[in-house]
């Protein structure tokens, strides 16, 4: 036993891959023969990786998702930022460029609208459980952008750790819906060619809940969302500090 | 060369994230600002560029596409790191920001696909590929 968990931990990555693979297959398996097709093998393995991770921070109390289990180690570097913007950049291959250009203009609309549209949201929330300082109003209201963008933004004007916390939980909580209600309402919003895809990815911004709910829907449509998603954290991380914290204050006062 | 193929990626991608670096620093933002769009757009760049001269080899097609094909996956470990506990733990005001922002995202969605001059659809953009270069295979998933 010793040896064997030594032999997976000196080769953490390999044991990443081969874990993966096994999930992924096992998902394809169910998707084909329990579901008859109608949940994507890829969205089933993306709710068995979220599932792990919930389990995994039961179990070690950590807040790293399977990764603090040491054997599972690999899985870090396997879906760790790096590897991650590898690949999604590797998907930029298949864009078709005449597609691209044509989604433009509403992209950039779709992007200031997805910035703009759940800080209100997220913002008028926290006024609702009582926070009153625009500190607090604002922080929150970033993390119902992104999770990358509400911490940004906590720190920048100060906000407290529990604060913090709530807007990245806010966040991460967004990105693990869009996963998985993407291939649900894919139909009903009309997410079937690369214009709605880039307008979907400006507007749910979150790179991995874009990325992971595209390829639970239809792989193909992945490098059109990322496209829009990659500019939508930097955007985000750019005007909630700084306009929207100023409007917010303006608002509220103090 | 396969390796030409791995190396024009991570070339695209590491321009791209030092881009974002510069440009977050310039707008005074403690973030990348877009460096992955920025090296996609890149590697567009540099296929369009290879096509044209006639460079574009097997090699260096398989070297990008085989990072591509292994996109999914790789969504698949990150999902399984995520602090999914904390997301689902942290109470009421987590659960209804986060369900109304992506509501409100998702009819957005709706509205701005529907306004719009409806577009081709993937597999018609597939069926019309496939009209043209009668040879070109499925894309292997």
């Amino acid at each position: 036993m010793e040896i064997l968990k030594h032999a997976l931990s000196a080769n953490a990555l390999l044991t990443a891959f081969a874990v993966v693979g096994l999930v992924m297959w096992l998902s394809n398996a169910i998707s084909k023969r329990l579901l008859f097709g109608r949940v994507h093998g890829s969205a089933i393995a993306i709710v068995i990786g979220l599932a792990a991770a919930f389990t995994a921070g039961l179990w070690t109390g950590g807040d790293k998702g399977v990764v603090d289990i040491p054997v599972f180690a690999g899985i870090g570097l396997m879906g760790g930022a790096m590897l991650r913007d590898f690949a999604i950049v590797a998907t930029a291959f298949e864009v078709d460029v005449v597609q691209a250009r044509k989604a433009g203009a509403v992209g950039a609309l779709a992007l200031a609208l997805g910035t703009i549209l759940p800080f209100i949201v997220g913002s008028l929330i926290a006024v609702a459980f009582g926070y009153t300082d625009a500190v607090s109003i604002t922080t929150i209201g970033a993390g119902a952008v992104t999770y990358i963008v509400g911490p940004v933004t906590g720190a920048a004007l100060g906000a407290s750790s529990a604060v913090m916390a709530l807007s990245i939980a806010t966040g991460v909580f967004k990105a693990v819906l869009v996963m998985v209600g993407t291939p649900i309402v894919a139909k009903a919003i009309g997410l079937d060619n690369p214009r709605s895809a880039m307008v979907f990815g400006g507007l749910m911004g979150t790179v991995s809940g874009v990325s992971g709910g595209l390829a639970a829907t239809d792989r193909r449509l992945v490098p059109y969302g990322a496209l829009t998603a990659t500019f939508h954290t930097g955007l985000g991380c750019l005007v909630a500090p700084s306009i929207l914290y100023l409007i917010v204050r303006g608002i509220v006062g103090g | 060369m396969t390796i030409s193929g791995v190396a024009l990626l991570a070339i695209c991608t590491l321009l791209g994230g030092f881009l974002g670096d510069l440009l977050g620093s310039a707008l005074g933002v403690k973030a990348n600002v877009g460096g992955v769009g920025i090296a996609m757009l890149l590697l567009i760049a540099a296929r369009l560029w290879l096509t044209r001269r006639g460079l574009m080899t097997a090699g260096v097609k398989f070297g990008v596409e085989f990072w591509g094909a292994l996109y999914i996956p790789i969504v698949v470990a990150m999902a399984a790191q995520q602090n999914v506990l904390v997301a689902a733990r942290s109470g009421p005001l987590v659960l209804i920001a986060g369900v109304a922002a992506v509501l409100v995202c998702f009819a957005t969605v709706a509205l701005i696909s529907r306004v719009g001059k409806k577009g081709e659809t993937m597999d018609e953009i597939e069926a019309k590929a496939r009209a043209r270069t009668p040879s070109a295979g499925e894309p292997t998933v």
